[in-house]
């Protein structure tokens, strides 16, 4: 379920069971993370590096 | 990250500080004189006489009607900071004016409006509707922290340091042990952090608040506008409850924990706190429980992060520290703010 339903809104999930984290951004890439600082460097450097 | 993010709305004080009588508070390095007129408005103007800067709220300057008179030298200003009166003379120099502050009184808070007073757009304040609803009911303070304000937000953001920072109050194992979900909305500048814990361990601050014992559903809703207000949508419930889906929630207690997180100096910050409950309305010694219970958590913090200050203080610059998981939501903070510090 999503708290936030604005059109720019970026989401990181823990994966379950694991160490990881998923992040997704508002154009819809997906990327999966060992740690934050990697995650919030790629999510907010839409659009580079975001191709489907 | 240093400097303030400005053009932005801050709490100063709560409305209840604020009487007419002179009252300084300063917010973001800028002393600010406040009063409340006969008329009921609250007053917002830099703490310093244009003369020789004396400080208005300093005695023997004093309030006379609607009127601060400097100790100093006798400058006279009215309430919206215009000079109307100097010794010796008749003129007024033009320039004896002290700028107003935007200022608006607004769920039990007094926010001001630092930076470019045109900019100011009271529709931009972040609202915390439970404080003054008459279905809550509401302990609140305000802690001075000698700790720069970044080092607050990161502690808030972050709620896994319960565990072992608030041990026994509203720390308990699954606080740091369950995962969070993190959500940032780039636009409306809106931080949300989750961590849904379905089987734990019911905490004193609950448990003596709400009757509740044994395993409880705990949730924990983080929204953070920055720079200032920060709410934690607290839920508690019996295990397996959920709230319906048209939204009402009746086997559960809700308690909003609101924040304002006020820069003072680069190195201190107004530490408001409050908390707003949705049973035991009105329960004078569930609301002392509850205030004395979340002052000492707020103060197990102040001297943390006073700690933190001196440690900062102290080590050379470039100091690399390590994030994980659990500091998700705080990066995405220290982003956003570090994006509003940005000149426009």
């Amino acid at each position: 379920m999503n708290a936030l339903t604005g059109e720019r809104v970026n989401r990181v999930h823990w994966v379950p069971g694991t160490d990881r984290l998923r992040a997704t951004c508002h154009c819809a890439a997906e990327r999966e993370f060992e740690g934050p600082v990697e995650l919030w460097d790629w999510l907010l450097a839409h659009p580079a590096g975001h191709t489907p | 990250m240093t400097g303030f993010p400005r053009d932005q709305w801050y709490v100063a004080a709560y409305g209840s500080e604020i009487e007419h009588d002179l009252f300084s508070r300063t917010v973001c390095g800028e002393p600010i004189l406040f009063w409340r007129t006969r008329g009921g408005a609250v007053t917002a103007m830099p703490d310093r006489c244009v003369h020789r800067r004396f400080p208005l709220s300093q005695a023997p300057s004093r309030l006379v009607d609607d009127q601060v008179v400097c100790g100093y030298h006798g400058f006279t200003y009215d309430a919206g900071g215009r000079c109307v009166a100097v010794p010796g003379q008749t003129r007024i120099p033009r320039t004896a004016r002290l700028l107003p502050y935007p200022v608006v009184e607004q769920d039990s808070f007094v926010w001001v409006f630092i930076g470019d007073p045109e900019k100011a757009d009271a529709a931009r304040i972040p609202r915390a509707p439970w404080l003054v609803a008459p279905d809550y009911t509401t302990v609140c303070g305000m802690e001075p922290l000698q700790a720069r304000y970044s080092l607050l937000v990161d502690n808030l953001l972050d709620l896994s340091h319960e565990t072992y920072l608030h041990g026994g109050y509203i720390g308990t194992p699954e606080v740091a042990s369950t995962p969070i979900t993190t959500e940032v909305d780039e636009d409306a500048g809106i931080i949300y952090v989750s961590r849904h814990m379905d089987d734990a361990e019911c905490p004193p601050f609950y448990s003596k608040s709400t009757g509740l014992e044994g395993r409880i559903a705990r949730w924990q809703d983080i929204e953070y506008t920055p720079p200032c207000l920060y709410k934690l949508h607290s839920r508690i419930a019996p295990v397996g409850s959920t709230p319906n889906p048209d939204g009402t929630d009746p086997d559960a207690f809700h308690v909003e924990v609101v924040y304002a997180i006020t820069p003072e100096t680069e190195t201190s910050t107004h530490d408001f706190w409050a908390v707003a409950r949705d049973f035991a309305l009105g329960d004078e010694e569930v609301s002392a429980f509850l205030a004395e219970s979340n002052r000492t958590v707020v103060l197990q913090d102040v001297v943390a992060l006073n700690v933190l200050e001196q440690v900062i203080a102290s080590e050379p610059e470039g100091y690399q520290e390590l994030s994980i998981n659990i500091d998700t939501g705080g990066l995405a903070a220290r982003r956003m703010l570090g994006r509003l510090c940005e000149p426009a």
